[in-house]
Parts: C-alpha cells; structure tokens; sequence
C-alpha cells in the first residue's frame, strides 16, 4: 500500500518538474533574447536603413527588415484571406450534408499544414523561374501565401463550425440565397476572422525558410512589388554569421524586435479567440 | 430575382474553383518538385543518391547518405527528450491540474508554439551551445526537442479528453489510484493518439530548416555520435540556394531533397492525421 502511495507521489512529481521545463522553456528563451538584445537596441535600429559599412560595424538599422518583413507578412495575409475564407465558407456552408467531400477536403488542409515552409519556399522558387520572375517581394509574398493558406483555412473552418446551424438556416427559410446566408455568417464572425488574420500574420513575420529563396535581400526598403525585400529573421540570420561582434549584436537586437513583435501578435490572438469562444453556444 | 440567382450561381463556382485550386497544392508541390528532380534521377539510380556517402556537386557526386542520417539522428535525440517531458506535463495537465494551472500553463505553451524559427535558433547559438555541447546534432535535438514541446503537448491533453469520463471513474471507484488509473487506462486508451502525435512531430522535425541549421556544425558527414556535427536536409537545401544555379545538376539535387521531405512529411501526415480523425470521430459518434 505504502508503495503505491509513494508510486503516485514519485510520478505527479515528474509531471509537475515537467509541466515546469515545458512551460518554463518559453522565459529562458524569451529571457535570453532579452539580456542579450536589449543592450544593443537603439533607436537607430528602429528608424535607419544600413548605411554605408553597416555590416562591419558601422552606422544604421533594420528598418528595411521592418518593412520588408512587415510588407511580406501583410500581403501573404490579405492574398490568403481572399482564397480562404471563400474555401472555408464553401467546405461548410455549401457542401453541408455531404460529408465525405469536406472532410477530405479538411485532410489535405491538415497535410498541407504540415509541409515544412522550405519545401514552400522551394517550389515558390520553381514557380517563379517557371514565370521568369526575379528574387522580388511579390516572390515572397507568393511564397508565404502559399505557407498561410492552411493557417487560415483551418483556423476559419473551426471558427464557422461555432456558429449555431440555425443562424443560416434561418437565412435560408427566410429566402436568402446560399450567398446572402453566408454573409450572415460572415458578419457572426468578424473578431473570429481577426484571430485568423492574427495568426497567420505571426506566422509569416517569423518564416525563413519560405523568403529567402524568394524574396532575396536589400538593403532598402522596396518601393515596388518587383524588387527584392529583406526580412527581420533573414537580417538576424545574415548578421549573426558576420564575424564582428558589434553586428552580432545588432542580429541580437534584431532578435529581440522580432520577439515583442510576435509576442504581441500571439497574445493578441490569444485574448480574442478566448473572447470569442465565450460567446459560441 | 434573377440576378441575386446569378450572383449565388457564379460565386458558387468561384468558390469551387478556389476549393479545388487550393487543395490541388498538394499535388502541383509535389509534382513540380519531381519535374525539377528529372534531370538528377536520369544520371542515378535511386539507391545511389539514397546510400552514397559522397557529396562533390562539382563533379556531379550527389550521395544524400550523411543529410538523410543528419536529419535522422537529430530527429531522433528531440522526439527522445521531447516525449517523456510533454507526455508527463500532458497527463498533469489533463488528469492533475486545476483550472488555475492551466490558466497559466496553456497561454505560456502556446506563446511557445508562436515564437519564430530563427529565435529558436539565435537561442540555440546563445543557451545551447555555449553551456552544452558546442554545434552538434545534440544541440540541434535539444532546439528542436523545445520546437515541438507545444505541438506534442497539444495534440496528446487532446488525445486524453476524448477519453470517456466513465472509463476513469470506474477504475478510480476499484480502488485504484489516479497515477493506476493513467498508466492502466488512460494511457493504453490513448495509446493511438499518442502514436498520431509523436508522428507529427517527427514530420515537423524533419522539415525544420533554419534552428536546425544555425546550432548543427553543418558538416556533410555522417555523425557518429550525438557531439558530432551534422547536416540534416533542410539545411543542405537553405544553405545552398545561392549557388545551385551555376553548378549543373545542382539545383535537381537541391529539388531532390525538398521532394524527399515533401513525400515523408506528406505520408507522415496523412497517417497520423487518419488515426487522429479517427478517434475524434469515436467521441462524436
């Protein structure tokens, strides 16, 4: 008896010393990023382009990693969002009843989420010889639309799975077309489509492997759509392979940015995706 | 009245369209990556690049032997750490804690599960390697093993809930205790699911590129042990792109190891997501 007792005791103090290195990886490595980083942050980081010699030591930020990442990330999201919700809408609202379809349709969502963003980024970069385009933003932003499009399809397609039946049968009954009930639906929700939005915008802001086949690297900010875009984690990944110390440390810096930028989003998300599912019957 | 018909008809259409563009992905990935690997695979046999130790693009030696085996064992050392801590925080979190702990634990898990690649790897270089074990494959497990914490840990809390509350109380009113009822029910009722989950985190193991990358040695050698260097796929494929232009056969044999990842992420996938559709299906119905 006392064994068991012991048993028991031994293993819910495994789980908690668990529970604690799961949890707790997220401060060490938030923590790291923050004492390594934050003596490098300036305000130049935030509002200068490279200059002259930025690589080697000397003055500038990676404001043009900024916007890059920024103009990538937004682009990819809105592209996505105009493919997705009308395939979220569709494998619901109109396919309802038979089953077969949509879910089959759900498993080559889930697949596709799985696919690693290189392999994105490697067939973004046979798309893009196949069209005779350059390393160029609108690359990117293919390339990355490519990586959210299941994002968003699964996060929409869970959201619309909330709304009661009876909102768009009602519809229905009342003579509105499939289209004019969806647009119900669609109005129910709004913050549900902007936990979407949240999420996949974090994703795309911290994805490598899909940009830098893609997108290439610059050190201004792009004016058109044709010319190539530098990206915050490409920037950090490019400065940490320098050997100077003071670049390592602006990659450090660049780190950080990136970290509060998707912390923000993630959080963001977080709270209003809970908000949201207080509000599901 | 006709034309609010008309407009439901075409935007129908259209939506079919974009349903049928968008899951037609998975094939257009993975036949314009087989397209492009044409050209490596009429000069080899598939047992040559699969089993070849050498690596000299110039001379137009393509052997994935040491990647494959890269991948493999870091791969391996992250499931290997990853799964006893995520399984025992997974049965805390579902069968132990109270609403209080996870109030707290459940928002810091998926902040992790937010948290880029390349932080993941800038950390690797600054934590990992500084107080472990230089670059290695074992440093490479360990980021990757804490990459795949939220996923697996996810998926199995998940895996517990569609176990019937009735189960555990009968073996719980037996006389049992809690931690007999996880091992004697819980677990082998979940046993499926947890196979579903360490699937997908293999697969998303596999495909991890730039963590990896940073915190390996890349060296294309086959690592004998876990303090060797070593250079899983993803990497060879990130690492390269600059140059696979101007080397011949180069960019096929770059292609070629992105078509191998997409054909073992994709089978991966498909079965784990089978098992895991299954047990949802057991609870719904």
């Amino acid at each position: 008896m006392r064994r068991r007792k012991f048993e028991e005791q031994f293993f819910k103090l495994l789980m908690v010393l668990s529970t604690i290195v799961v949890a707790g990886s997220l401060f060490l490595i938030v923590g790291t990023i923050v004492v390594k980083g934050l003596p490098y942050m300036s305000l130049d980081m935030l509002t200068k382009t490279p200059e002259g010699g930025f690589y080697s030591g000397k003055e500038g930020g990676v404001l043009n990693a900024i916007i890059g990442s920024l103009y990538i990330a937004g682009g990819a999201t809105i592209l996505g969002l105009i493919i997705s919700i009308p395939v979220a809408i569709y494998i619901n609202l109109y396919l309802k009843g038979k089953s077969f379809i949509p879910n089959t349709v759900r498993m080559c969502f889930d697949v596709l989420f799985g696919i690693p963003s290189i392999v994105y980024g490697a067939f973004g970069f046979i798309l893009m010889i196949y069209l005779g385009m350059r390393a160029s933003l609108l690359g990117g932003i293919i390339a990355v639309t490519l990586l959210v499009i299941p994002i968003l399809i699964r996060t929409l397609d869970e959201i619309i799975s909330t709304v009661p039946r009876e909102l768009h049968d009602a519809a229905l009954s009342l003579g509105a077309t499939r289209w004019e009930a969806s647009k119900v639906v669609l109005r129910h929700i709004i913050p549900g489509i902007i936990t979407a939005i949240l999420l996949s915008f974090g994703r795309a802001i911290g994805d490598v492997a899909a940009v830098m086949f893609t997108a290439g690297f610059s050190d201004n900010i792009p004016a058109s759509l044709g010319e190539p875009a530098a990206s915050l984690p490409l920037a950090i990944f490019f400065q940490l392979s320098s050997p100077s110390a003071e670049v390592q440390g602006r990659a450090y810096a660049s780190a950080f940015i990136l970290t509060v930028i998707v912390l923000v989003i993630t959080v963001l998300a977080n709270i209003l995706s809970k908000r949201f599912s207080k509000h599901k019957i | 009245m006709q034309i609010r018909l008309l407009k439901d008809r075409i935007l129908s259409k259209l939506m079919l369209a974009l349903t049928i563009f968008s899951v037609s992905l998975v094939a257009l990935i993975g036949a314009g990556l087989y397209y492009k690997s044409v050209p490596l695979l009429r000069d080899n046999t598939w047992g040559s690049l699969l089993f070849s130790s050498v690596w000299e693009p110039m001379k137009g030696l393509f052997g994935f032997f040491p990647f494959i085996m890269g991948t493999l064992w870091v791969t391996a050392i992250a499931i290997i750490i990853s799964l006893p801590l995520c399984l025992l925080t997974a049965i805390y979190l579902a069968e132990y804690a109270g609403t209080t702990v996870k109030k707290i634990v459940n928002p810091l898990v998926s902040l992790l599960a937010g948290i880029p690649p390349v932080i993941f790897g800038v950390w690797g270089i600054l934590f990992v390697v500084e107080f472990t074990t230089g670059y290695s494959v074992l440093a490479g497990g360990i980021v990757l093993a804490v990459m795949i914490f939220p996923l697996i840990v996810s998926i199995i809390t998940e895996v517990f809930n569609t176990i019937p509350r009735e189960l555990k109380d009968a073996s719980l009113s037996l006389g049992a205790t809690k931690w007999e009822t996880v091992r004697k029910v819980i677990l082998r009722k979940a046993l499926p699911g947890i196979i579903a989950a360490i699937v997908l985190a293999v697969s998303r193991a596999f495909g991890e590129t730039i963590a990896v990358l940073m915190v390996c040695g890349n060296v294309p050698v086959a690592p004998k042990s876990v303090f060797d260097p070593g250079y899983p796929l993803p990497a060879l494929i990130a690492n390269n792109y600059g140059e696979m232009l101007s080397v011949p056969l180069y960019d096929s044999a770059l292609l070629y190891a992105a078509f191998l990842l997409f054909v073992i992420i994709l089978v991966f996938n498909l079965v784990s997501r089978i098992i895991l559709n299954r047990l949802e299906r057991r609870i719904s119905g």
